[in-house]
């Protein structure tokens, strides 16, 4: 079965689409006809190619855990290490795919939301490589959690704006980077950071990350001489996973496992797992599974990781979801957490806590994946932004 | 329903041609004064939607709050913010038009975003906003063409689909807006989010009668940025139709409801001593 071959035009059988105020259309078909051609063109690939290689360090590693695998009781496991990409994480594969895309439509001013900073953080790297102007707007809860990364962006000459609306997390500074856009289309190139958001971004950012999968799949075969049995990826908005996921889709025997954010616990309300417990919606441009209330009001997402506290997810896991082709589980702060820690003593690797959620899934269910052949954990970023947080949050944990 | 609402013989609203008609007839252009609806309280809403309607507004856009309005500027979200915190929904919108149907047959144009639709019940909604009063129905995340058979859905029990053109809006699209819009059409006046400003951009006029050269004959209402009774009357020289709604409810923060009626009060007036004379 391959959803990717029946998803036709702007969606995902009936999700993604476009639902934005007018005044976007002309810019999302502009981006639509510069993706296509772009797509088509050998030098725009052999760029992208260059860049990727020689300025953000791929291909990445795939590395089997041997600790993890103990620790399990289980293997072979691998982690696909997108935490060694320049910048700390995958984002970086997408940015740099839309920032030479932006200069081929000869869009000067790059606009960007970031929840955990990580896509902040990538947007504003390439954007001083390019010397593109370049504006990221950061929910004020997240400037507060992630305080390094906005001096990080800084650094690199960016413009970080607070967003103080609704939550003050990631929804809300993309609901002000769509404004900003809306306001100045004509000059500016909106660099989504995750497969969300209007046609045709999230298959654009899916196919700038696609390259994650692909090298997994070669390097697999060298290592195993075969397909993986199961491929787990955290999902916020989802673009590591769609990812990793998209050069296995095809292959049906291969488990396609999303994990999303359970915060406090499904039942607490206190989560970011729409797909989990959400229901069909429309916010930011796309149909997707969405935490919403009964009067269709957006339901406020919670997550211990800023990059998965988000109440939308994208329209293709809606999609892999209600075709049967990716199963999605959830993770707890705790659990998280406890693997956060788990993995920084076994192997020596910090994970980013949106990772974490990954690996204490495997940490869970490693056992029983194992059996369908070799595991691979999309470990998506670096924890190094989120050692501060976390150690507050052990203080506080000991002050008690 | 809200304390203090009246019960009375409900009116049927009258028709945009019918309310266009009127208007053309007395060689001036429409009003549409726009607030959000349970801000800064429902039974508030009701008293404002019966102040603008007796100081001239020929039709009124109802704002369903939305959660994430993301073509709002800030007055207009903080004004849906307070409604949602006070407790306004859908259905509670529809209370509001309904009692405001007991003394008034102004049109209405119901205005929001998608989701509190959907979650509604397309269909459902689509019966309960006509059987309600309203005539309109504008969603700002709805472009033309965006899902034709969610917009069938949505007209096919009356409500007429008001259309926005962009300043970004190709002229091949204008024309295509047209032929499948209805009531009137609405040219959002620049790039950007809903709230007031204080200049209007001078190609203003020459765009709004580009557009309607490609409309074939459908009224074309201007909106986004009119904050004062000159511009509104800059703008009534060239367009059919001028739609006020941050300024309004800026007002109403300062002044409170009797503000908002000598507001709207001002604003006709300003259009109607000035007139239709194309020279914008």
């Amino acid at each position: 079965m391959t959803p990717g071959a029946r998803t036709a035009g702007d969606r995902f059988g009936p999700y993604g689409g476009r639902y934005v105020p007018e005044t976007l259309i002309t810019a999302l078909d502009e981006l639509t006809a510069a993706y296509r051609d772009a797509s088509a063109d050998q030098g725009f690939a052999a760029d992208l190619r260059v860049l990727l290689e020689d300025y953000a360090g791929r291909p990445s590693p795939l590395y089997r855990a041997p600790r993890v695998e103990e620790a399990i009781g289980a293997g072979p496991v691998y982690l696909k290490r997108e935490d060694l990409n320049h910048t700390g994480a995958h984002k970086i594969n997408n940015t740099l795919g839309q920032a030479l895309l932006a200069r081929w439509m000869g869009k000067r001013r790059i606009i960007a939301e970031t929840g955990a900073g990580q896509h902040g953080v990538a947007t504003a790297t390439v954007c001083a490589l390019f010397d593109l102007e370049c504006v990221v707007y950061m929910g004020t809860e997240d400037v507060e959690r992630q305080a390094l990364n906005v001096y990080r962006m800084e650094l690199l000459g960016a413009e970080v704006r607070p967003v103080d609306s609704g939550s003050c997390t990631l929804k809300d500074a993309t609901n002000e980077a769509i404004r900003d856009w809306v306001t100045n289309v004509r000059d500016t190139h909106y660099i989504i950071g995750s497969v969300v958001g209007p046609d045709p971004f999230p298959r654009m950012v899916r196919d700038f990350q696609a390259v994650i999968g692909e090298e997994t799949r070669a390097q697999l075969e060298a290592a195993e001489g075969r397909l993986p049995g199961s491929v787990v990826a955290c999902v916020g908005g989802g673009s590591n996973a769609m990812g990793i996921f998209h050069a296995f889709v095809p292959f049906g025997d291969v488990r396609l496992v999303g994990v999303e954010a359970a915060g406090e616990g499904l039942d607490s309300g206190r989560h970011s797992a729409p797909l989990a417990a959400g229901r069909p919606g429309v916010l930011h441009g796309s149909l997707s599974y969405l935490l919403q209330d009964a009067d269709g009001q957006v339901a406020p997402a919670h997550s211990i990781s800023a990059g998965l506290d988000y109440p939308g997810v994208g329209p293709e896991h809606s999609w892999l979801l209600d075709e049967g082709r990716a199963e999605y589980v959830t993770v707890t702060d705790d659990q998280a957490l406890a693997a956060f820690h788990r993995l920084s003593r076994l192997e020596g690797l910090i994970p980013a806590l949106e990772s974490a959620h990954a690996l204490a899934h495997v940490f869970e269910a490693g056992a029983e994946l194992a059996r369908h052949g070799p595991v691979v954990v999309c470990l998506s970023g670096r924890g190094d932004k989120d050692v501060a947080h976390v150690a507050r949050l052990s203080g506080a944990e000991t002050d008690e | 329903m809200p304390e203090g609402f009246i019960a009375g013989e409900p009116m049927s609203g009258a028709s945009f041609a019918q309310c266009f008609a009127r208007c053309r007839a007395d060689n001036r252009a429409a009003l549409i004064p726009f607030l959000t609806c349970g801000y800064p309280d429902a039974p508030q809403s009701l008293e404002l939607l019966q102040g603008m309607a007796g100081a001239g507004a020929d039709i009124i856009e109802l704002g369903i709050p939305f959660s994430d309005p993301l073509a709002d500027g800030p007055t207009i979200q903080r004004s849906s913010f307070q409604a949602l915190e006070r407790g306004m929904t859908t259905e509670g919108t529809l209370d509001v038009l309904r009692a405001f149907r007991a003394g008034h047959d102004t049109p209405v144009v119901l205005f929001s975003y998608l989701n509190p639709i959907l979650r509604y019940g397309v269909e459902e909604f689509a019966r309960a906003a006509v059987e309600a009063g309203a005539q309109g129905l504008l969603l700002t995340d709805v472009p033309a063409g965006a899902d034709p058979a969610l917009e069938s859905r949505l007209s096919a029990h009356g409500l007429d689909l008001i259309r926005l053109i962009a300043p970004t809006t190709s002229p091949e699209r204008v024309a295509a807006i047209a032929r499948a819009g209805a009531g009137f059409l609405y040219y959002i006046s620049r790039t950007g989010v809903t709230g007031a400003r204080t200049r209007l951009r001078r190609a203003l006029g020459r765009e709004v009668r580009a557009v309607q050269g490609r409309v074939g004959g459908i009224p074309v209402a201007v909106g986004f940025g009119i904050s004062t009774p000159e511009q509104a009357a800059d703008v009534a020289a060239a367009a059919e139709g001028v739609v006020v709604g941050s300024a309004l409810i800026d007002h109403c923060e300062r002044e409170g409801a009797e503000g908002v009626r000598d507001f709207v009060a001002a604003l006709r007036e300003a259009m109607e001593r000035d007139g239709p004379d194309r020279s914008l």
